[in-house]
């Protein structure tokens, strides 16, 4: 008896059924068509002692996407952050990066704040195809490791080669070197020297000092009686710096006539404030200050003071997260939403682009970054400390390559 | 010559500083006999309570170091009160790894309340100009550590050794149960001992501030030469700590100034002679 009517009935249940799959497929395949996902693995050190510098490559990538918005063209550009920690873990770092590209499908990676960390990903990336981009870490041969990374911050060869160069010219006879002990501060203190003493210079005395020394005044003292023109200087940054200038300016270093030179990570615009009057008359090579004049600092500062407060100061890093992104869009836009590793490598090799910190460029041979590199001045300026430049060496290539 | 004597000053400057920033340690280590690996995290409280009183509510320098120093000892009677005051009575290891887990945590929290960054400590003029003293070149807030040093240094030796609380809290230590017998109420006098351990760990990290910073890494930064200090002077001498710590200023400055190349690693070494030939520090008291 009830044949017929579920006879009846199973069609237009069917029916229905149907044309609801239909139309979930179709709506499902018009979405796809329309708004494609990449995802973007990024891998920061975001607890522990280095915290602080993950944070601030993270707020470049939102102030980025703040300003610039998550779609390119019909993709839509989605982020997955990771913490590796900080520079002593490369394992976790590497850990990291194949859970990103296996796991949440990462199409391209972004990040390692440290030389270990990135070196350690190297071989995973070049097997997995996926391109990477170097948040910070600057050694010089990492880009050399994988032809799948690019950098978008600088070496330290670029930065100090360029202060020694600038030194020698500018009446430096003599100059005392004081650098931490660990890779990067060798680097430091190779290129420092090689190209002062390749434009006349004369290197004193040179001392290489514990990683997380405090104390600096015996170092300095010493460094003073040595009698030269100049100190060079470079430690990791963070309270150490901190430490440092207020011993050189305990010290008296630049009030009895010596000029004081460090790379410009030393006197990062945010540490600023935490320094005072121990940076007045520092001389430092850097390639970003908050200082600069161009349309695309503008914008970005903008940005940035919005998310952060009026009266906030962007960090190097800041900016370094904020040129990441930029990369990557570029290279979206310029392969025409296409995300396959080669075209996105095609798109890399050779991207110009208008940064906050002036124009850049990724070395098409390198793939390391090609970049105008400011000496600069601390000076204060309406109540506060700052890093003028007055004098720009423009697009200066790694020289270690 | 003069920069020899130059750096022999800024090394008793920093022994001082050392000094400071260990004696709280001294006290709950060497006298109540608690490992307290959480006592960078006091001092760090301490820090914060006087960079937050000077930045945001516009306190003087000297001001905020008694509001540092009353702030900590507060928290540490609470924290005593609360869960270190069930650890007396467990082994050496529990106490260790309670302690680091505290330090961890106070860590984490700081993170959370005060951000990762650096905190700005801009100390006032009349402390960071430089001092002509007797031919030496030394700036002020080196000299104001000393004389801080000097004073905690006689405050606390007569505490501990020629007053009546003083007396109670070595004999507590010593021998708990017979104290109690005595009519000493031991556990007050372990809170008020232990608030006065974290209130000079409050003090000691306000000062250090103005010199090393102030990060949420804090309370493992300082750790090792903190413990060097107690370890050397001899745990629960206060005499003791105080010649080790400006002992190891000395050495240090010293030894960086005249072999820089060695010069970092020499006060290690001394510790790891000093542990071999002189187990119990200095003036170690026997238990």
């Amino acid at each position: 008896m009830c044949l017929p009517t579920s006879l009846h009935r199973f069609p237009a249940r069917a029916f229905l059924v149907a044309a609801f799959f239909i139309a979930a497929i179709s709506n499902f395949e018009i979405a796809y068509a329309q708004d494609r996902k990449l995802t973007v693995g990024v891998i920061l050190p975001l607890s522990g002692a280095f915290a602080d510098q993950g944070k601030h490559y993270e707020d470049g990538i939102k102030v980025f996407q703040k300003i610039h918005g998550n779609k390119v063209g019909n993709v839509v550009v989605e982020t997955v952050v990771r913490d590796d920690q900080g520079p002593g873990s490369g394992d976790l770092a590497r850990r990291l990066t194949q859970e990103l590209i296996q796991r949440n499908k990462a199409q391209i990676i972004l990040g390692y704040s440290f030389t270990p960390n990135a070196m350690a990903s190297a071989t995973l990336l070049t097997e997995a195809k996926t391109p990477a981009v170097i948040v910070n870490a600057a050694t010089s041969i990492i880009t050399e490791k994988s032809p799948y990374f690019s950098r978008v911050s600088f070496t330290l060869p670029q930065i100090a080669s360029s202060l020694g160069t600038w030194a020698a010219k500018s009446s430096v006879k003599t100059a005392y070197t004081i650098v931490s002990d660990y890779a990067p501060g060798l680097d430091a203190e190779t290129w420092f020297t090689k190209t002062f003493e390749a434009g006349g210079g004369k290197i004193v005395g040179s001392v290489r000092t514990p990683v997380a020394a405090m104390e600096y005044s015996p170092f300095l003292q010493r460094a003073i009686e040595a009698k030269p023109d100049a100190i060079f200087a470079f430690n990791p940054g963070g309270d150490v710096a901190v430490a440092f200038m207020k011993a050189t300016k305990e010290r008296g270093v630049t009030k009895s006539g010596i000029k004081l030179l460090v790379t410009g990570d030393v006197v990062d615009d945010n540490l600023l404030p935490a320094m005072g009057d121990s940076v007045e008359d520092v001389i430092s090579a850097l390639h970003y200050q908050v200082e600069l004049d161009n349309p695309a600092n503008a914008k970005f500062l903008k940005g940035f003071r919005e998310m952060f407060g009026a009266n906030a100061v962007p960090s190097y890093r800041v900016v370094q997260g904020y040129d990441g992104m930029a990369l990557i869009y570029q290279a979206l836009e310029k392969t025409g939403g296409k995300t396959d590793a080669d075209s996105i490598m095609a798109a890399i090799k050779g991207a110009k682009l208008d940064s906050p910190r002036g124009p850049i460029q990724i070395d098409p041979q390198t793939r390391d970054i090609i970049e105008n590199i400011y000496i600069r001045r601390g000076v204060q300026k309406d109540g506060k400390w700052v890093n003028a430049a007055f004098e720009t060496i423009e697009a200066v290539k790694d020289p270690a390559k | 010559m003069a920069g020899l004597l130059t750096v022999v000053a800024d090394g008793v400057a920093y022994g001082m500083l050392l000094f400071l920033f260990s004696i709280g340690l001294s006290v709950t280590l060497g006298l109540m006999r608690f490992i307290n690996l959480a006592h960078g995290a006091f001092a760090m409280c301490g820090g914060y309570a006087a960079v937050m009183l000077m930045n945001a509510a516009g306190v003087p320098f000297l001001l905020t170091l008694p509001a540092a120093f009353v702030i900590t000892g507060v928290i540490g009677v609470i924290s005593e009160k609360a869960v270190i005051k069930h650890l007396y009575r467990m082994p050496e290891l529990q106490q260790v790894l309670f302690s680091i887990g505290m330090a961890f945590a106070a860590s984490a929290l700081a993170v959370i309340i005060f951000g990762p960054q650096q905190q700005p400590v801009l100390l006032p003029d009349w402390l960071t100009g430089r001092v002509d003293l007797l031919g030496l070149e030394i700036t002020g807030y080196r000299i104001f550590l000393v004389v801080c040093g000097l004073i905690a240094a006689v405050l606390l030796i007569a505490l501990f050794n020629y007053t009546l609380f003083g007396a109670k809290v070595r004999a507590s230590v010593d021998n708990r149960r017979t104290s109690e017998g005595m009519g000493i109420n031991v556990e007050r006098l372990f809170s008020i001992t232990f608030g006065l351990g974290a209130a000079l760990a409050g003090l000691g990290g306000a000062l250090a501030v103005g010199f090393l910073g102030l990060d949420p890494t804090f309370p493992f930064k300082y750790l090792v030469i903190v413990l060097m200090v107690v370890a050397i002077g001899g745990p629960g001498s206060i005499a003791g700590s105080f010649g080790a710590a400006i002992f190891l200023g000395v050495a240090d400055a010293l030894f960086k100034y005249l072999v820089p190349e060695i010069g970092s690693f020499v006060i290690y070494g001394l510790l790891v002679l000093m542990m071999i030939f002189f187990p119990r520090g200095f003036a170690g008291r026997t238990a």
